[in-house]
């Protein structure tokens, strides 16, 4: 299992985001997350990610624990630098894309491989342009992010997570502030990167590309997974009656 | 006093007027990055105290920070105060300007988005990493207009180095100009802070076209 997350929860004053979720990732797998607004999947991939604490549970990556649940029935996260360790495991490509405007694209890849992983630049400067040539993207190094679409910066920012040879791959949102137009090119580098096996967490509102890209689709509402399966199975037949009216909302 | 005589005393006013205003700038800029970060400090106490430092650097007049700089020590610990006048308003002009700067550099950092934050996060980066190579960067190129107001205010500031009889440039001018009952002393000093700011706004504007090429 690359990652194994059981037993989350997560309040934001009160209000309960994740109540009691569990999810398990196999290499190669790739799962998409599909919910109404505030059912919690953003927020599940804040907590696998670090970016919220959880306030119980069990997060672990390739078998190491970087969070449990402890004598107190609260989440206990490991040390510092046992998390960052654990850091190196995943990466994640944002809705809002947050590539640093002042970097370059080649920069915007490079930087972190080489100052944080401290790997030789040549050879992350010659990865860097692979990646950019697999997004389409080879000729657009030394341009800055302003001076690109928001499809591009997107594609940049999926180069930027890739440089860091991460094991597990989320997107939150990733389409979701692009016009439909651009949405195609971002899907399509997603779609170019499950064919070659890239472990993937996608939360999305795109149903036709759930449907057709993942391995498994899980549908979560108000801080719990209501159904998941097979995405045929989920969305040609689903099971739960929560399931059918989501879907039938986006079917119209 | 022939003309050339006047500008060769008031030159050297220049010069003292110089050194307030670049070791100003050395001491306030970096003092200002420390005060901001008091300001955000996640301890109530630390952020109240520095609240309450800046509220009064900039609720009070400059003028009477720099007498309370220099004779305070004297008055409240019987400091011997001799030799101790420059340093006085070196000290009054970094504290002071020290504020603002923390006031601008705060208003700087509000403008970066937490989306930024959680990229460097994710990517790996330390904090001390984050701030000084993805933050700060993007916090000086909203700040420089900012910035460069202050500098300038700070450039006419300097002459209220006159309340502790220091002989700055804006100083001599009144003296010759008493003494000869000249007009004359006032109309260069009028034109070298006019240049001063000149060259301090090209400077900054130099600057700023340096951080064009992102938006």
């Amino acid at each position: 299992m690359i990652l194994e997350m059981s037993g989350i929860q997560k309040s934001f004053g009160g209000l309960e985001v994740l109540k009691d979720i569990s999810l398990e990732v196999d290499s190669g797998e790739v799962v998409s997350v599909i919910g109404p607004s505030g059912s919690g999947k953003s927020t599940l991939l804040r907590c696998a990610t670090f970016l919220e604490t959880i306030d119980a549970g069990e997060i672990r990556y390739m078998g190491k624990p970087a969070a449990a649940t402890g004598s107190q029935g609260k989440a206990v996260y490991v040390s510092h630098s046992e998390l960052n360790e654990v850091k190196r495991y995943f990466g994640l490509v944002f809705q809002q894309f947050n590539l640093f405007p002042h970097f370059s694209v080649l920069r915007n890849i490079m930087d972190a491989p080489v100052f944080v992983q401290k790997r030789p630049k040549e050879e992350v400067h010659a990865e860097a342009m692979e990646l950019l040539r697999k997004m389409n993207l080879e000729n657009r190094a030394d341009a800055y992010p302003c001076q690109l679409s928001g499809g591009q910066q997107q594609r940049v920012a999926i180069a930027r997570a890739l440089a860091l040879k991460p094991s597990i791959l989320f997107f939150d949102e990733p389409t979701s502030a692009l016009d439909p137009e651009l949405t195609g090119e971002v899907l399509k580098v997603i779609r170019q990167l499950a064919e070659e096996k890239m472990t993937m967490v996608v939360v999305t509102h795109e149903m036709p590309f759930a449907r057709a890209v993942s391995n498994r689709v899980i549908f979560m509402d108000r801080g719990v997974i209501v159904e998941q399966g097979d995405p045929e199975e989920v969305f040609g037949n689903p099971k739960q009656e929560r399931t059918v009216q989501f879907l039938r909302n986006y079917q119209r | 006093m022939s003309f050339s005589t006047m500008l060769y005393t008031m030159g050297e006013g220049m010069l003292r007027t110089c050194a307030i205003f670049i070791l100003t700038i050395l001491f306030s800029l970096p003092l200002g990055l420390v005060i901001m970060f008091l300001r955000r400090s996640r301890f109530f106490i630390v952020r109240t105290i520095t609240k309450f430092y800046i509220a009064v650097m900039r609720g009070t007049p400059l003028m009477l920070q720099l007498l309370m700089w220099y004779f305070g020590p004297y008055y409240l610990f019987g400091m011997n105060i001799r030799g101790y006048r420059f340093a006085a308003i070196i000290i009054g002009f970094s504290m002071n300007y020290a504020a603002y700067f923390a006031e601008i550099y705060r208003g700087g950092m509000e403008t970066i988005p937490q989306g930024q934050y959680e990229a460097a996060e994710v990517l790996g980066y330390g904090k001390a990493q984050t701030f000084f190579k993805i933050i700060l960067p993007q916090v000086v190129k909203a700040i420089l207009p900012s910035v460069t107001n202050e500098i300038i205010t700070l450039v006419k500031d300097t002459s209220l180095a006159f309340t502790l009889a220091y002989n700055e440039m804006f100083s001599l001018a009144k003296q010759i100009a008493a003494s000869q009952t000249s007009f004359v002393p006032f109309v260069v000093a009028g034109v070298f802070y006019f240049v001063a700011n000149y060259a301090v706004a090209f400077t900054m504007e130099f600057i700023e076209k340096k951080f064009d090429y992102y938006k």
